[in-house]
């Protein structure tokens, strides 16, 4: 089925994004990706100690797998050190696509929505694709096109709960309300049925990281995520058929046998 | 005198892949042999690592 998804300048044929923080070991990380089909992995940047090597070995298996990278500025608390870190990852990793997290609260790791539509403009305006980690706040979205962002990513729950869809509202809002721009929901899922239901919905992919990495078996449920994607996506595509309340025979009524003739 | 382009190699850098910031801002790998460092000036040395 060829149904690619354009963000920015690339054209995916998987709607998967896969984070790559927290798996059991970089052997299990390498092949839940190459099992999931993605094409695009979020990595970060870190301090490391000077005589440390594991970054140059994380950055080596990464280009080995051959996915596109979407750096993120995971951690950072305000506007100014999400555009510092995010000029930082354009030159280490070669990429002007940033995932952009500007994160306001602790327990929910909540976007600080003011500081993201602050660095948003910033990075756009500096030549950046940014791809803001928001939430399902309609009002923001709008400020994040204003500022020059071409796709969102609203959360469907905090990152690493695995709630899956806390607001199905919001997100069909969303979905209704920007029918032109790619959204990709990112965080908080947990389970496949969680992405099948978010494609089914209409959204134009899914970024996953714990749910996959904190599997049971990362690599299986990966290939199960990336299912569960295409399901929900060609579900979408053939319009579901509209609920009803009551029962509606599918059988045909006419030649039923032991009917009475009247 | 020192820059940051010194303190990266001394401190085993030299031929790492590395981000820079000084004090939050973001300084190009070309300007860092030029970059002074100063009493208190806050350094920011990063390296590829896993992300969500």
């Amino acid at each position: 089925m060829n149904d690619p998804v354009r963000l920015y300048d690339g054209t995916l044929s998987s709607r998967l994004l896969l984070g790559t923080a927290r798996y059991p070991s970089p052997a299990i990380l390498a092949e839940a990706i190459r099992a999931s089909g993605c094409e695009i992995v979020t990595v970060s940047l870190r301090r490391e100690a000077g005589g440390a090597r594991a970054g140059e070995a994380f950055w080596s298996l990464i280009r080995d797998v051959g996915a596109r990278v979407l750096p993120n500025t995971a951690g950072c608390r305000t506007a100014k050190e999400a555009i510092a870190t995010a000029q930082m990852a354009r030159e280490v990793f070669a990429t002007d696509w940033i995932k952009l997290e500007v994160i306001g609260e602790e327990d929910t790791l909540q976007p600080d929505v003011f500081g993201l539509v602050e660095a948003a403009r910033a990075l756009a305006d500096d030549g950046f694709k940014v791809f803001p980690y928001t939430t399902d706040d309609l009002v923001v979205a709008e400020k994040l096109l204003d500022a020059g962002c071409r796709v969102l990513m609203p959360w469907a729950a905090p990152i690493g709960s695995g709630r899956g869809v806390n607001d199905a509202f919001a997100l069909r809002a969303l979905r209704a309300h920007f029918p032109d721009t790619p959204l990709i929901v990112d965080a908080g899922l947990g389970a496949p049925s969680h992405a099948a239901l978010v494609m089914e919905m209409g959204y134009d992919a899914v970024l996953l990281n714990t749910a996959v990495s904190r599997a049971g078996d990362p690599v299986l449920m990966a290939r199960a995520f990336a299912l569960a994607i295409e399901a929900g996506r060609a579900g979408f595509r053939a319009q579901p058929m509209t609920p009803r309340d009551m029962a509606e025979p599918s059988t045909p009524i006419i030649g039923r046998p032991f009917d009475r003739l009247a | 005198m020192t820059t940051l382009q010194l303190l990266l190699d001394e401190l085993g850098y030299d031929e790492k892949t590395v981000g820079t910031a000084l004090n939050q801002e973001f300084v190009r790998a070309r300007d860092r042999a030029e970059t002074r460092l100063r009493e208190g000036d806050a350094v920011e040395i990063v390296t590829p690592r896993q992300g969500g």
